[in-house]
Order: C-alpha cells, then sequence, then structure tokens
C-alpha cells in the first residue's frame, strides 16, 4: 500500500533546520528574488514592455525554491507557463528570463517563447510549457531517458530524479493521468509535483476535481508514494519534498505530492478575481511565506534587519540591471524568423542556432 | 546484390540497423515488444534489443508519444510507433505542438529527433475512424517533416534518414502495402528527405502522387498507355520537404498535370502541390491541374463504397483523360 506522509508547518523541521544559515540565506534570497522579479515584470507589463500573457508567481515562491533545493543540479526540471521562478531558482540569470519577456534577442529562448516558456538546457530546465498538463508526457520522457542513459548507455546509476510541475488545472486532463500511468508501469524516478493554488484559472479547485479536499488520492490509484505539504512555508516544503525525493532517487519509482499554496495575483494580468473574496485573499496573505520565512531566519539564525535590508537591496539591484539588460537586448532580426524552425538548412530554412546566454556561460 | 523483402522487413530492417548503430535509438509502442508488432513490422527486435530498447506502452498515445519527445529532448532517438495514424489524433496536442515546436520556442536549445511512424490511410472497410490520412491535417505545422514511402525499397532507406534526422519525422506507411515485395540491396543505403523520384516515364501528362495511390496511378498509367498517352509519374516520397523543382521540371516537359492525393480535396496536399505548380509552372500549363483525391465524405465500410471513394485508377485515367482533352 502508498504511503502517504503529510508535511506541516507545525512539525519539527528536522531537515530543513539542520542547514546552514548560507543555505538558508540562499532560499530567502531566491525568494525574495522570485517576488522582486514578478512585481517588476507586472510593471513591465502594464508598460507595455511584456507582451501576450503573463503569469506571476508571487505567493508560491516556497515551492518552486524548497522543492528545487532538494534537488540535484543534474536533475531535469520542468514546469507549465507560470515558470519564471523555476528557471530561477534553477540559477538561469534574471537577465536572460527578463529579455525573453521582453521579446529580445538575449532572451533564453532568443525572445521566441516568451513568459510561458522558460527553458536553459544548461541548467536542465526543460521549459514552462502553455499547454495544461502537456508538460506531463515529456516529463516522463526525461524521466525515461535518465533511465535509460544508465541502463542502456552508461551501464551507470546516475540516479537521476525529474520534478514535473503542474497546477491543479493540470489534474482534470488526461495527459497528466497517461504519464501517471506510464511512469508507474515503466518504473521511471519521477515525482509529479502538484502546485495547488486553489484555482484553475477561476474555478476553485473542488469545483473542477473529485478528492479536491485530499489530492494525494489521485495517486493511490498509482500506487505512488504521496504527500500533502503546506507551500507556505520553504522549510516545510523542503521536509516534505526530501523525504519523498530521495526515496524516489533510491527506488526509481515515481511520486506524487500536493503542495498546497496560494497565487496572490490573478491567473493571468487580465483576471479581476471576482470568484474570490478579498478576505479569502487577505487570510492569505497573513502566511506570506517570504515574510514567515524572513521571521524564521531572524528569530532563529539571527539576520540582522540590517542583513536582511541587504540583500533586499541587492535582489532590486540585480532585477533592476536585468531590466536595463533587457531593455538594451536588441529585438531579433528578422533573419531569426526562419531560423530554429529546423536544425538543417533547406527552402527558406536557416538552420539553428542557441541562446546568447549559452555562449557566455 | 540484392535481397527480395517485404515491405515491413525493409521497416525492420531500417530501424535494426540503427539501433545497432546507435544506442540512443529505441523503439516504443503499443503492441511492439511481446506481440512481436501489431502488423509484425518489429517481429524479433525484443530478442534482438531486449525489453528496455523495445518497449511496449499501455493504449495510451498522449502519454507515449510525449513521453518520446521528452526522451528527445534528452537527447535519446525515439521511435515512436502508431498502430495506425489514425490513433495519433488522440496525440495531437503532443505531436503538434511539442514536437515540432520545441526546437523554436526554445531559442534553439532542444531539437526533437524523433519518428513517429504507423499505418495511414484506409486499411480495407475498417470504417471511419480507423482510415484517416493525417497528411494534409499534419503536414502544415512548420518544424515537421513527413515522408511517405511507396515500396521497400524506399521504406528502408527512408526510414534510416528519418531516424538519424534531428527533426521530427512523420513517417506515413500503409496497411495494404506492407505484405508488398521489393528488392532491396545487401549493402546500406540511405534515401535522402526531400527528393522525388520518377517511377515511370512519359511525355504526355505528369502524375504526381505520393504513397500508396502511386499503384493506382501506375495502374492508370499502364492504362493510358494503351490508349497512346504516356504519362510521368512522380512519387514525391517525402511531402515535407515536398520537391516542387523536380515536379515543375516534369510539368515542364509534358505541359498537363494531375495530382493524386488520397486525402480529402479541401485544404489538401493535393491542393498545396496543384497551387504550387500553378505557381511554378504557369507558363508552361495547356491546362489547369486536375486534382484526385478521396471522395469529401468520411470513409465508408461497404467494400463498394470504399473503393468508389479512394482515389482509383479509374478515376486517375479521367483525370488524365480530361486535363490532355482527351476525354
Amino acid at each position: 500500500m502508498p504511503m502517504t506522509t503529510t508535511g506541516r508547518a507545525t512539525e519539527p523541521r528536522s531537515l530543513a533546520a539542520k542547514l546552514s544559515n548560507e543555505t538558508l540565506c540562499t532560499w530567502l534570497r531566491d525568494m525574495l528574488l522570485i517576488r522582486e522579479f514578478e512585481v517588476r515584470s507586472m510593471q513591465a507589463y502594464q508598460n507595455k514592455k511584456i507582451g501576450g500573457f503573463l503569469h506571476v508567481y508571487i505567493g508560491q515562491e516556497a515551492v518552486a525554491v524548497g522543492t528545487i533545493a532538494a534537488a540535484t543540479a543534474r536533475d531535469p526540471v520542468i514546469t507549465a507557463y507560470r515558470d519564471h521562478a523555476h528557471a530561477l531558482a534553477r540559477g538561469t540569470e534574471a537577465r536572460y528570463c527578463m529579455a525573453e519577456m521582453m521579446g529580445r534577442l538575449g532572451g533564453c529562448a532568443k525572445g521566441k517563447g516568451g513568459s510561458m516558456h522558460m527553458f536553459d538546457r544548461r541548467r536542465n530546465m526543460f521549459g514552462g510549457h502553455g499547454i495544461v498538463g502537456a508538460q506531463c508526457p515529456l516529463g516522463i520522457g526525461l524521466a525515461f531517458a535518465t533511465k535509460y542513459e544508465d541502463e542502456v548507455i552508461d551501464g551507470g546509476a546516475s540516479r537521476r530524479i525529474t520534478l514535473c510541475y503542474f497546477g491543479d488545472g493540470a489534474l482534470n486532463q488526461g495527459s497528466l493521468h497517461e504519464s501517471m500511468n506510464l511512469a508507474g508501469v515503466l518504473n521511471l524516478p519521477i515525482i509529479f509535483i502538484c502546485e495547488n493554488n486553489g484555482y484553475s484559472m477561476g474555478t476553485a479547485t473542488a469545483r473542477g476535481t473529485t478528492m479536491a479536499e485530499d489530492l494525494t488520492a489521485k495517486a493511490v490509484g498509482y500506487g505512488f508514494e504521496s504527500a500533502s505539504i503546506d507551500g507556505m512555508d520553504v522549510m516545510a516544503v523542503y521536509d516534505g519534498f526530501m523525504p519523498i525525493a530521495e526515496q524516489c532517487r533510491e527506488t526509481s519509482r515515481p511520486a506524487f505530492v500536493e503542495i498546497r499554496t496560494y497565487r496572490f495575483k490573478g491567473h493571468s494580468m487580465s483576471d479581476p478575481r471576482k470568484y474570490r473574496t478579498k478576505d479569502e485573499e487577505q487570510r492569505y496573505q497573513a502566511m506570506d511565506p517570504i515574510e514567515r520565512f524572513t521571521k524564521y531566519m531572524a528569530a532563529e539564525r539571527g539576520v540582522t534587519e540590517d542583513e536582511h535590508e541587504a540583500m533586499t537591496r541587492s535582489v532590486r539591484k540585480e532585477i533592476r540591471e536585468a531590466i536595463r539588460w533587457a531593455e538594451k537586448s536588441p529585438h531579433p532580426e528578422l533573419g531569426e524568423l526562419y531560423r530554429d524552425v529546423y536544425t538543417d538548412i533547406w527552402g527558406p530554412y536557416r538552420g539553428t542556432s542557441g541562446p546568447e546566454m549559452h555562449d557566455k556561460s | 546484390m540484392t535481397r527480395t523483402i517485404e515491405y515491413r522487413d525493409a521497416l525492420r530492417e531500417a530501424m535494426s540497423e540503427e539501433m545497432r548503430r546507435d544506442q540512443r535509438v529505441f523503439l516504443m509502442g503499443e503492441e511492439v515488444a511481446e506481440y512481436q508488432g501489431a502488423y509484425k513490422v518489429s517481429r524479433g527486435m525484443l530478442d534482438e534489443f531486449g525489453p528496455h530498447r523495445v518497449i511496449d506502452t499501455p493504449i495510451s498515445e498522449t502519454g507515449f508519444a510525449g513521453l518520446g519527445i521528452g526522451a528527445a529532448m534528452s537527447g535519446l532517438r525515439p521511435i515512436i510507433e502508431f498502430m495506425s495514424w489514425s490513433f495519433s489524433l488522440v496525440a495531437a496536442d503532443q505531436i503538434l505542438n511539442n514536437a515540432p515546436k520545441m526546437l523554436y520556442m526554445s531559442g534553439g536549445q532542444f531539437p526533437i529527433p524523433i519518428v513517429f511512424r504507423g499505418n495511414n490511410g484506409a486499411g480495407g472497410q475498417l470504417g471511419s475512424t480507423h482510415s484517416w490520412c493525417v497528411e494534409s491535417l499534419y503536414a502544415g505545422v512548420p518544424g515537421l517533416k513527413m515522408a511517405i514511402p511507396f515500396d521497400a525499397y524506399d521504406a528502408k532507406g527512408l526510414l534510416k534518414t528519418a531516424i538519424r534526422d534531428d527533426n521530427p519525422v512523420f513517417f506515413l506507411e500503409s496497411e495494404r502495402l506492407l505484405g508488398i515485395k521489393g528488392e532491396v540491396p545487401e549493402e546500406e543505403y540511405l534515401i535522402p528527405l526531400g527528393q522525388a523520384t520518377l517511377r515511370r516515364r512519359g511525355d504526355d501528362c505528369t502524375i504526381v502522387g505520393f504513397g500508396r495511390p502511386l499503384y493506382f496511378c501506375l495502374e492508370a498509367a499502364e492504362a493510358l498507355a494503351r490508349e497512346g498517352i504516356e504519362c510521368d509519374v512522380v512519387d514525391g516520397r517525402t511531402i515535407r520537404p515536398l520537391d516542387i523543382d523536380s515536379i515543375a521540371e516534369s510539368v515542364r516537359r509534358t505541359n498537363y498535370c494531375v495530382v493524386v492525393d488520397q486525402s480529402w480535396p479541401f485544404a489538401s496536399i493535393g491542393a498545396e502541390v496543384a497551387a504550387q505548380v500553378h505557381e511554378h509552372c504557369f507558363d508552361d500549363l495547356d491546362n489547369h491541374v486536375i486534382r484526385v483525391h478521396s471522395d469529401d465524405v468520411p470513409a465508408p465500410y461497404a467494400y463498394n463504397l470504399e473503393q468508389e471513394m479512394l482515389p482509383n485508377a479509374r478515376k486517375i485515367v479521367e483525370a488524365v483523360r480530361a486535363v490532355t482533352y482527351a476525354g
């Protein structure tokens, strides 16, 4: 029988609490960086410097940071369209993400993907993907490849695990369920990470999916280990996720985690949020994962106000510079239109070339 | 030295040779391993390559098509078998959004070296849901290539090239051709994608076709020759890239053109080829291009209705007579 574990903020923070101040400070800085990036992205969108759709991660920072902290840099990461945070947490420089959103050549996808398509091959970041649930079949392919490389090519045991993120809306897509079933049948080392922020666009989770009160029920039919984790506390995320990750690495068996979180802003920039109350929003804002972690770091780790202020300043500076860099990055020349359609040159197609960020890193 | 083998054997030889050559190549699909292939294409491959490289899947096209694309993002070179291209429709989001656009959306970071292959077109009284000709549905998507082999020789040579290609290749076989025998060399050979070939030579009219309907084209050309009308039969071999240069070269010589395409007429490959022939050969044509398609109806079950619906030799003969003013 699959075992269900529950990570809650109220439980002793046995794992994260043992980590060094230095490590935890990087988490805090990453969360601040994501928040600042998203706030400035919203401004840039309002100023029409960013087009298309923009889905920001404000409120959910602890999820990407806490889970990615529990993985290694070699573990593939793939997610949906609310993806800036995962790239940033993976170490993709903010300026490449910002330039991408501004449709500039310097962007991580040379301005051809936009907000929903953050890719960074060198950091094993296999994208943001735009169609709900469609990244899940790709995710099992990444996991399949890690295992195939070990079993067929290297004869090694790299024991990489794949982190496959999706929102609660994807719970109702066939692509997720086919992926879970295949991962189970083929014994793939993948963790299905449901970022349950309460709403698939404007539809409350319970209005769209069965067993919304306990989404780990979704894992039972597939025979997966599962956990339900408090996503408003980065230490709880790490504590809840790490054992699942270790077990996945050890057994090469898929697992499922529900991470309960809340997006403070709308689904996208055009969302008036009529489907939820101000009262509810305020209740969650009082649980702001950054404030919560800041308090912990001050109280338990002796991070002073000055040190926190310095961190905030450095994050602001980094994002300010990222925006400046992005704005200076050229628009893709029109020849880019026919590049990267095919790898080879034929007809009107001009072959392919990687983004600038990989020339320099 | 050549040998005579079936089309299905040619497909298997292509896959097996490429799997011996490159460990990153694997075969996945429904019934490809223990069942030995729903149409015996992969017979024996499980024994040679083992279950890590010849992999059975449940009936779950979205799942395993997407799995292949994810594996290709990681640098593997999957061959994903659709028992029928008709079933690829349930995986359309994966094969159309994720495979052909990934390189572009990622700014050149993630090529998708994958082959999707399986039976396309009418199999013989299979009814409408199982008789899809997907070429006109899919070929319009930039980023993918599409091959549609005519015989055993082409099946092997084109499939080997497709497996080595760094882009997604949609490889359209035909259940009706799997048992057709043809001569295949002992030694290795490859056929480039985007190079048409002449199946019959004649100066009076060009007939352009792809895949199985070429047999009807040749049958028609034979009948027409008895009437004194000699036809060029051009096998496009691949739909994307489309070798319009070779097609145009033939049309410039014959001044007449009939395009044969087993998909429905509206917004079809046939319409595309006709449009391109008109663009390239406007001054050379002595009549507008005439198209022969499947009738614009769902594929019927009844034998006589299905035969009437497909682009058969009679329709092609009538089209050539009409286009050359011989009718």
